[in-house]
């Protein structure tokens, strides 16, 4: 074995550098901003090797493939954006630690992981190095109560799913005598083959879909996401409201579309009624927020039950549409938490709704951003939040589950109510007080990407379809 | 069956599991049945020939404990990783010693991240 | 495909964007020439891509899809063939002299870059919408000629009329759209595609398939036809769909002879042409189609007898001509329906752009009773106007005549009770059409002017903006129909042919001395017209008085059109109203739309309220809420496991 044998893995071992050279730096670098620098320096360096990553590592239990790839993608543009967002933003809440860059590269390279475990325990390693790294990101603002408090939420709920997905990986694991996806994948062949299949089998599918539906914020395990999501740094919740959610969907397709494939009647049944929670509660919940981050929080956990849709397909298709979902919803939401990062000056919160009254007059630009990207999050032509959408219904209908895409039209219904209550409030109400804006250029580079972005995905879905579709992992 | 799993290679730690609840189950009810029995007020306070405790026993430690102590099982830890590496050190050459060298930078890293974080400085 | 097709589209579109953008703010009085760049770039891009055409190069491709989903595809791709480029050449002329002609006509408005960007941007739609190749695209292209006219109709839109004309127009074709899409989405679940290529393929195939509605089964083809044939009545302004387009003329008049010429009324036909391999197959379709089209020609053509306003008369004459043109698809005879749809471009853009002048002179006044004489005032718009009335009345030699003939002789040869049927009801609106034209030449250019004192003093040429484009459109209406030289009189019919491999060949069940008698009747025809009008407007001008008054129950009739908006007002809007008034507005909007718009939220917003509380934002209810949800999800396992299903 040499170095040049851990190709595989480059883009990974660039971030971990990365993730150590900024440690280093912040000790001797006075200007915070060059952190900044360094990091979206290394992370282009990591996106750039993603392509020709290639192949299996340690006996399989790493392996870079196109379906690593492209969530790998996602992950490092989230990680981009996220950085960009918030270096302005942490200077304003003063909160200047270089750790912050450390540990969002160390949880990209998590999740990174996670997309490209081929094995149960290296996941979980994955799961970890990306959960324990957003924890203390949550409680970032050290002297802000209310990030404190959401970094113990999450870390005491988390640390609860942690245990659940133990377990549900010790049962599978004693159940099929492999921790390999494809061991346990043939495992559960031979046993579906029998009469009754193993209790012990089923309760790990059930503890599974527990920890998971932790992860993607999925109802009734999605209590957390709201109180973490508002308390959080927001740049940091623009981060995990996408990272640890892809990575979730990531792990879906490795456990359920890969070890577990064999079980899919049984865990379809038991993401039907997950998924449709999901969806109700997100959206239902949305409507009485009355900030924005919160909104957001419960916006994120509808759209996390849109995605699980495109999962119950227990298809290529589906898959498919439920990954390109990801990269959609990355965009839009960034974008969304990028215009709200906007709002937040030195003595002005701006994350209340209404802060956004007639943000049109006073500043059309940023009102016009963010009335794209509630466009997009509600779903309507030609944003990618409509092409994202549009997939996963299709999906559905030809996997003959009717009256799910139905329900998920339905439901998507309510969600114009609060995402274009917001538009409206920007143009159609006078404003009440002043709303400042702030002005970075990093802000400004991020929302260009997210805006165009959610655009072109609009209108030319085509080679981002294509590309999710290359990159199944049923193939 | 094919595809029943069976755990046999975990036999041994089943025995030893066994073996050591009975060990100290065992010693315990060997002396619960041996020793004599004469309770009397004396000997059943919790300090027989000291002070009355007084106060509650379960008091807040600084939390710089805990950082010591997470660091010492940190460092402590990945000691033990060294051991095999040096035993075995003459058969995997050159390419284990890279790569260990980048195991201790990454330690040295962290190292010099606490320390100049003032995690050693008590106060 | 090469750039110059994608720029046909998109040059106009690209001057609506700058235009819409920047007109206000920076161009203000220059936003003519983004405009006009625009569309005269669209029309040598589309003179080029005829001459592609005519060396046959044909051009069918997608230029972008946008979404796939299984044999669903949304996708704006161009179809250019005979009759597109024939389309393009039509549209794209009489925009540009309409472009060149707005300058000098809506110069001062304080609307100048919106007129212009909406101007750019009807362009656009027509242009998408000839150029589709699937039938989704000329949707779009339909509902977008359906908003801007809606723009451009109500562009004066504090003036009331203005804007109840807009809305009229708007909501006339919905009725007419409706039918168009149930119609494209049944081409849809027939075919399972909606690209051209696929539709018409082999359309044949289906011809004896049925469709179940209410319990009766019907054609399927039938149905399908008859839907997309609604469409092309609201758009067309046929009966009974026609009401919108004379109130149209509340617009611009350049946007009246846009829309009356060039885009919008075109459209129906260009879509019954298209799609002529579905209509064929239903012979109870083309009866439809061409008996429709004969009743709306005399009918419009009796109107136009007596009104007074000059845009009136001209917008009945169009309802009148388009009527024709359905004539021809209805009898087969597609090419030479485009034919007229061709030549009648000129001469009606020509008309109409002639009565604005004409108006323009007049301060605003409509009213022909009020004008008179102007010929020795405004000697380029009394020619040229003369040019094209001669050529609508079909007098020899002149386009008009050509396409005419073409029509009656192929209703005439059509064979069978209803080509002989529609054949009389051409050729007696052929005698009106000749009259009423000349009726309005005599009456506001001769004799000696009406309209008082004041008013002569400013009568006045118009600029040269708007005289150009009425010689260029006049060599139009003197020339366009050399193309389509019958072989009767030693021509080639070469229009005929070209589009021959769109439409195919209409089949003449006719000798040659009957077509000699149905060349020779049309002449004699238009000539007794033109001099009825004479005879009425120049030398007895109390005859029509005299007729008026004797005859005064008709006159009235044809005077408020047979009281069609009288009627509708009766049967559909006044209902409407009342059912809008008291019963929607009572119960359905107080109950019903209240309560879904502003209950739903409401009840949703008392649950959200209430689902809430749940969010206690302590720790220990959170995992109990994990902890629920695992214990269901494993109970749920249990009880597949001891019952084996869930």
């Amino acid at each position: 074995m040499t170095l040049a044998n851990l190709r595989p893995m480059a883009p990974e071992l660039i971030l971990i550098a990365l993730g150590l050279v900024l440690l280093m730096l912040d000790l001797i670098c006075r200007k915070k901003e060059m952190l900044a620098i360094v990091t979206l320096i290394g992370a282009i360096l990591a996106f750039y090797f993603i392509k020709g990553s290639h192949g299996g590592l340690f006996d399989g239990m790493f392996i870079a493939d196109l379906y690593s790839n492209f969530f790998k993608t996602v992950f490092i543009i989230n990680l981009l954006l996220s950085t960009l967002i918030s270096v302005k933003y942490l200077d304003t809440e003063r909160a200047l630690h270089g750790e912050y860059y450390a540990l969002l590269v160390f949880a990209t390279v998590g999740m990174m992981t996670m997309a490209s475990a081929g094995n149960l325990i290296v996941l979980y390693l994955g799961l970890e190095l990306m959960s324990l790294s957003i924890y203390v990101l949550c409680g970032f603002l050290r002297n802000n109560i209310k990030s404190t408090e959401s970094a113990i939420k999450y870390f005491l709920l988390g640390a609860f799913s942690t245990a659940i997905l133990l377990y549900a990986i010790s049962l599978l694991y004693g159940s099929t005598g492999s921790t390999d996806f494809n061991k346990i994948a043939n495992a559960v062949a031979v046993m579906g083959a029998g009469a009754a299949l193993k209790p012990l089998l089923l309760f790990s599918v059930a503890l599974f879909v527990t920890a998971v539906g932790f992860k993607i914020a999925a109802v009734p395990f999605h209590m957390w996401s709201p109180d973490v999501y508002e308390g959080a740094p927001t740049s940091v919740t623009a981060f995990m409201s996408v990272g640890p959610k892809a990575a979730g969907f990531a792990i879906i397709g490795k456990i359920f579309f890969v070890a577990i494939f064999g079980l899919h009647v049984e865990w379809v049944k038991l993401l039907i009624p997950i998924s449709v929670a999901t969806m109700i509660t997100g959206n239902v919940l949305a409507i009485s927020q009355t900030n924005i981050k919160r909104m957001l929080a419960y916006s994120s956990i509808a759209h996390a039950g849109y995605a699980l849709l495109g999962i119950l397909t227990a298809d290529g298709d589906g898959l498919t549409a439920a990954m390109n979902y990801m990269l959609i919803y990355m965009f839009m939401n960034v974008g969304a938490f990028a215009v709200v990062i906007m709002l937040r000056t030195e003595d002005f919160a701006g994350d209340e709704l209404k802060d956004y009254l007639g943000l049109a007059k006073t500043h059309p630009l940023a009102a016009f951003l963010m009335m794209i990207f509630m466009f997009s999050l509600t779903g309507i032509p030609p944003t990618a939040g409509f092409i994202g959408k549009f997939y996963i219904f299709t999906a559905l209908i030809h996997s003959g589950q009717l009256k799910l895409a139905v329900a998920g039209v339905l439901i998507s219904v309510i969600s114009a109510f609060f995402y274009l209550r917001v538009v409206m409030y920007m143009y159609m109400k006078d404003p009440e007080v002043e709303t400042p804006v702030s002005d970075s250029l990093y802000l400004k580079v991020a929302l260009a990407i997210s805006v165009v972005m959610v655009i072109v995905i609009g209108v030319f879905p085509g080679k981002f379809i294509e590309f999710a579709k290359a990159s199944l992992i049923l193939q | 069956m094919p595809g029943t799993y069976v755990p046999t290679d975990y036999l041994p730690v089943l025995v030893f599991l066994i073996i050591a609840l009975g060990f100290g189950l065992g010693a315990l009810l060997f002396g619960f049945l041996l020793r004599p029995r004469r309770p009397y007020a004396e000997k059943l306070s919790p300090y027989e020939s000291g002070m009355l405790p007084e106060g509650e026993p379960r008091q807040k430690f600084t939390v710089r404990y805990y950082i010591i102590a997470i660091l010492f099982v940190v460092f402590d830890v990945e000691a033990v990783f060294m051991y095999p590496w040096a035993v075995a050190f003459n058969k995997i050459g050159l390419y284990a010693f890279v790569e260990m060298m980048l195991f201790i930078l990454i330690l040295a890293v962290g190292y010099i991240y606490a320390w100049r974080k003032d995690a050693f400085v008590w106060d | 495909m090469t750039l110059k097709h994608v720029l046909i589209p998109a040059l106009p579109l690209a001057a609506f964007i700058i235009n819409i953008l920047f007109g206000k703010a920076i161009l203000r009085t220059k936003a003519h020439w983004i405009a006009l760049i625009g569309v005269a770039g669209s029309f040598l891009c589309s003179l080029s891509a005829l001459s592609g055409v005519l060396s046959g190069h044909i051009v069918n491709e997608d230029l972008f899809t946008w979404i796939t989903s299984g044999s669903f595809k949304v996708s704006v791709g161009f179809l250019i063939d005979p009759l597109t480029a024939v389309m393009l050449i039509v549209v794209n002329t009489v925009s540009l002299l309409v472009h060149i002609y707005s300058i000098g006509y809506m110069h001062g408005d304080k609307g100048y870059y919106r007129f212009f960007a909406f101007l750019s941007l009807f362009t656009f739609s027509m242009l998408m919408l000839v150029m589709g190749n699937n039938f989704l695209q000329m949707y779009f292209g339909w509902e977008a000629v359906g908003l801007c006219s809606y723009f451009l109709i109500g562009f004066w839109y504090y003036k009331k009329s203005a804007a109840d004309a807009a809305k009229k127009a708007f909501i006339v074709n919905r009725f007419g759209d409706f039918g168009f899409g149930l119609g494209v989405i049944l081409i849809f679940l027939t075919f399972g595609s909606l690209h051209y290529s696929d539709v018409f393929k082999n359309p044949a195939a289906f011809a004896g398939q049925t469709i179940m509605i209410c319990g009766h089964s019907f054609n399927l083809i039938t149905v399908i036809a008859l839907l997309l044939f609604c469409g092309a009545v609201g758009k067309s302004a046929q009966l009974p769909l026609h009401v919108w387009l004379p109130d149209a003329m509340e617009g611009p008049t350049p946007v009246s002879a846009l829309i009356h010429a060039a885009t919008m009324v075109t459209a129906g036909v260009f879509m019954v042409a298209r799609t002529n391999s579905i209509f064929v197959l239903s012979p109870t379709a083309m009866a439809v189609v061409a008996v429709t089209g004969g009743v709306t020609a005399i009918f419009a053509a009796t109107i136009a007898l007596v009104q007074k306003d000059i845009k009136r008369i001209i917008a009945y004459s169009t309802v009148s001509q388009l009527g024709y043109m359905f004539v021809a698809c209805g009898v087969g005879a597609f090419s030479a329906g485009i034919f007229h749809l061709y030549t009648h471009a000129f001469f009606k853009a020509l008309l109409f752009l002639g009565a604005g002048s004409v108006i323009h002179a007049m301060e605003g006044e409509q009213d022909i009773n009020m004008m008179g004489g102007l010929k020795k005032h405004m000697p380029v718009t009394y020619l040229t106007m003369l040019l094209a009335s001669l050529s609508i009345s079909g007098v020899p030699g002149l386009s008009g005549f050509f396409s005419k003939d073409e029509i009656l002789w192929m209703a005439y040869a059509h064979g069978g009770g209803i080509g002989k049927f529609v054949y009389l009801l051409g050729a007696i609106t052929a005698l009106l059409t000749a009259f009423y034209s000349f009726r309005l030449i005599y009456v506001t250019f001769h004799g000696g002017f009406r309209g008082g004192h004041d008013k002569e003093h400013h009568l006045h040429e118009s600029p040269q903006s708007m005289t150009l484009p009425l010689i260029a459109l006049a060599l139009g209406a003197v020339a366009a129909g050399y193309v389509g030289i019958p072989h009767i009189l030693g021509g080639h019919d070469s229009f005929a042919h070209f589009l021959a491999p769109v439409v195919g060949e209409a089949e003449a069940h006719g000798s040659l001395s009957q077509e000699w008698f149905v060349m020779i009747s049309s002449i004699v025809i238009a000539i007794t017209g033109i001099l009825a009008a004479y005879y009425f407007y120049i030398k007895n001008t109390k005859i029509p008085e005299g007729i008026a008054k004797n005859f005064s129950p008709i006159y009235k009739i044809l005077f408020n059109k047979y009281y069609v908006d009288e009627i509708y007002d009766v049967l559909i809007v006044k209902p409407a109203y009342w059912f809008s008034g008291a019963v929607i507005n009572k119960i359905t909007d107080a109950i019903v739309i209240e309560g879904v718009v502003n209950g739903l939220p409401t009840i949703v917003e008392w649950f959200s309220r209430r689902l809430r509380k749940i969010q206690t934002g302590i720790v220990l209810h959170y995992s109990m809420f994990m902890a629920a949800g695992m214990f269901i999800l494993l109970i749920l396992i249990l009880s597949k496991l001891y019952t084996g299903r869930f």
